[in-house]
C-alpha cells in the first residue's frame, strides 16, 4: 500500500489504518462522531496528502483547461479556484477536480487520489494544444485539511499572512507558516469554514505538530477517513465512485451549475446540451428513514412494485443524529416529500424525499 | 481488552451466560472496540427459532453494518428493548447490555464454545 509522508504521525496517534483505494490511512483516531463535531464545532485536521496534483503550464494552459472541464475557467482572477466535473464525450464524469489558477499560462488542478493517474492520462491524450504542458506532481505534495470555524484563528497564530485576505475559493502563494512555505486556499469537502494546504512532502509531519499544538487549546483533533466521509456526506458533496461516475453525468448528479454549456467548446459539452434539452431521466435525490434503518451504498430503492434507483451514500447523520442518504433514482421520484422504500437486507423500509443539502454550508463567504 | 471469566465465547465474538435452560447473549468487548460506536441495532423477534450459526442481530457503527450470529440453536424469548433506541450502551459495557435470550433446545452446544481464556487467544 501507498503511504502518505504522514504516515508515522498516524501510527503515533494511534490511527486505525485501512486500505483507502491503495492508500494507507486512517478511518478514525478517537471515534468518528467525536471527530465529525469537533469540525462542526471547533476544528479537524486531515491528511489528504493521497489527494493528486496536476499542473498545466504554457501558452495554452487555459485553453487546454476549457477544453476538458465543463465549468467556465476563463470567468477565474488569478489565485481563484473553481470546482468543476470533467467529462467524456458521452457525458460521464472522468473526476471532480478543483482548478487553482495561478495565472492564464499556470493552473494547479487537484484531483481525486485514485484517480489521478486516470485523470493523468486523460489529459494527455486530450492535450491537441501546441503549448500546455501537463505534469503529474503528485509525489511532491503533501495536503493538509484544516476544517472548521476555529480554522482560521488556529492558523493565524502560525503566519504573519493576514488569512482574512483570502477569500472563500480563493487562495494564496507562498504562505510562510513558521519557517515552512505552503500554498494555502480557503476551500474544504466537510462544509465548514476552512483551508486546504499544500506543502512540500518533507515539510508535512512538522506542520502536523505545528497546528496540532497549536490547535489544542482551540478543540482541534486530528480526523480520519471516516469523519471527512460523514461530514462530506452531511453536506451533500458528491464523491466519486459514488454520487459521480463514468455512468453518471453532472446534470443527474445535482452539478448542472458547474456546467457551462453557453461555453465554446468542452468535451462531453454536445451530449450534456441533449440531455438538458431532453430533461434528465434519473436524478441524486436526497432522502430520510422514516421507518427503522440505515442506508447504504448500493442498497436498492423501490417504488411502486418496482426497482427505481439505487442508494449511492447512506448513513448515520451525526451532526443530525437521523439516518439519511443520497440515491439514484428515476426523476419522478426526486421530488422532495415523495415516499419510496430502501431495501434493506431484502426488506422493504420506508423512506422519504428531502431537501438537499441537509447540513446548511457554513462557509465565510 | 475485557473478558468476564463466568462467560463463554464464540470464536465470532458473541457472549454466552448460560442461565439454566436459557442463553443470555451479546458481543465481546473486543467485539465492540472493533466496530466501533454502535447507531443502530436490529433484533431478532421474539418467539423467532433459530439455528446455533444463523444470523439473527446486525449492529451498524458510522461505517458499516455487521452481523452477529446465534451461538445456539432454540428460540428467542427476550430482546433488550433498550439499544433500539440507546444503541452506543453496547460500547459503554458490552458485557452488561446483553442483545437477547434464546431457550437452547440443544444445551450440549454449550459445551463447544470457548472460556475466557481460549477466546483470547483466538484475538491475538
Amino acid at each position: 500500500m501507498k503511504r502518505t509522508p504522514l504516515y508515522e504521525k498516524h501510527v503515533e496517534q494511534n490511527g486505525k489504518l485501512i486500505d483507502f483505494g491503495g492508500w494507507e490511512l486512517p478511518v478514525e483516531y478517537s471515534k468518528i462522531t467525536e471527530e465529525h463535531d469537533a469540525v462542526r464545532n471547533a476544528a479537524g485536521l486531515f491528511d489528504v496528502s493521497h489527494m493528486g496534483e496536476i499542473t498545466v503550464e504554457g501558452e495554452d494552459a487555459e485553453k487546454f483547461v476549457q477544453h476538458i472541464v465543463t465549468n467556465d475557467i476563463s470567468v477565474l482572477n488569478d489565485y481563484q479556484i473553481a470546482y468543476t466535473p470533467m467529462c467524456y464525450a458521452d457525458g460521464g464524469i472522468v473526476d471532480d477536480l478543483l482548478v487553482y489558477k495561478i495565472n492564464n499560462k499556470k493552473y494547479l488542478l487537484v484531483v481525486n487520489a485514485s484517480n489521478t493517474e486516470k485523470d493523468f492520462e486523460w489529459m494527455k491524450s486530450n492535450n491537441q494544444f501546441g503549448d500546455a504542458k501537463i505534469e503529474n506532481v503528485s509525489q511532491d505534495y503533501a495536503q493538509l485539511a484544516l476544517q472548521g470555524p476555529n480554522a482560521q484563528s488556529i492558523l493565524q497564530k502560525l503566519t504573519d499572512k493576514n488569512l482574512s485576505e483570502i477569500e472563500f475559493y480563493h487562495f494564496a502563494e507562498n504562505v510562510m507558516i513558521k519557517d515552512i512555505n505552503a500554498l494555502v486556499s480557503r476551500t474544504g469537502y466537510t462544509g465548514e469554514d476552512g483551508f486546504e494546504i499544500y506543502l512540500a512532502s518533507a515539510d508535512a509531519p512538522k506542520l502536523w505538530d505545528l497546528l496540532l499544538s497549536e490547535g489544542k487549546g482551540e478543540g482541534l483533533l486530528p480526523a480520519g477517513l471516516g469523519a471527512r466521509d460523514t461530514l462530506r456526506f452531511e453536506t451533500c458533496l458528491p464523491l466519486y465512485g459514488q454520487e459521480i461516475d463514468k455512468d453518471i453525468t453532472p446534470l443527474e448528479a445535482g452539478l448542472g451549475i458547474f456546467v457551462k454549456l453557453a461555453k465554446e467548446e468542452f468535451i462531453g459539452k454536445e451530449a450534456l446540451a441533449e440531455q438538458k434539452a431532453e430533461g434528465v431521466k434519473r436524478r441524486i435525490v436526497g432522502f430520510e428513514m422514516v421507518e427503522r434503518g440505515i442506508p447504504r451504498g448500493h442498497y436498492e430503492v423501490s417504488a411502486d412494485g418496482r426497482i427505481i434507483g439505487h442508494v449511492t451514500t447512506g448513513s448515520f447523520a451525526p451532526t443530525l443524529k437521523k439516518n439519511l442518504g443520497l440515491a439514484l433514482v428515476e426523476v419522478e421520484y426526486a421530488k422532495e416529500g415523495t415516499e419510496f422504500d430502501i431495501v434493506i437486507r431484502n426488506k422493504n423500509v420506508k423512506a422519504v424525499a428531502i431537501k438537499k443539502p441537509f447540513y446548511s454550508k457554513k462557509y465565510k463567504k | 481488552m475485557k473478558l468476564l471469566n463466568e462467560l463463554k465465547y464464540m470464536e465470532s465474538h458473541e457472549w454466552v451466560k448460560v442461565e439454566g435452560n436459557n442463553a443470555r447473549m451479546g458481543i465481546t468487548d473486543y467485539a465492540q472496540e472493533h466496530l466501533g460506536e454502535v447507531v443502530f441495532v436490529e433484533l431478532p423477534e421474539v418467539g423467532a427459532a433459530v439455528s446455533a450459526g444463523d444470523q439473527i442481530i446486525v449492529l451498524e457503527s458510522v461505517k458499516a453494518a455487521s452481523d452477529v450470529y446465534a451461538p445456539v440453536s432454540g428460540t428467542v424469548v427476550e430482546v433488550n428493548e433498550a439499544l433500539l433506541d440507546n444503541p452506543g450502551l453496547i460500547n459503554e459495557s458490552a458485557y452488561d447490555n446483553w442483545i437477547c435470550v434464546i431457550e437452547m433446545s440443544d444445551a450440549s452446544e454449550v459445551d463447544n464454545m470457548l472460556s475466557a481464556s481460549d477466546y483470547e487467544k483466538t484475538c491475538e
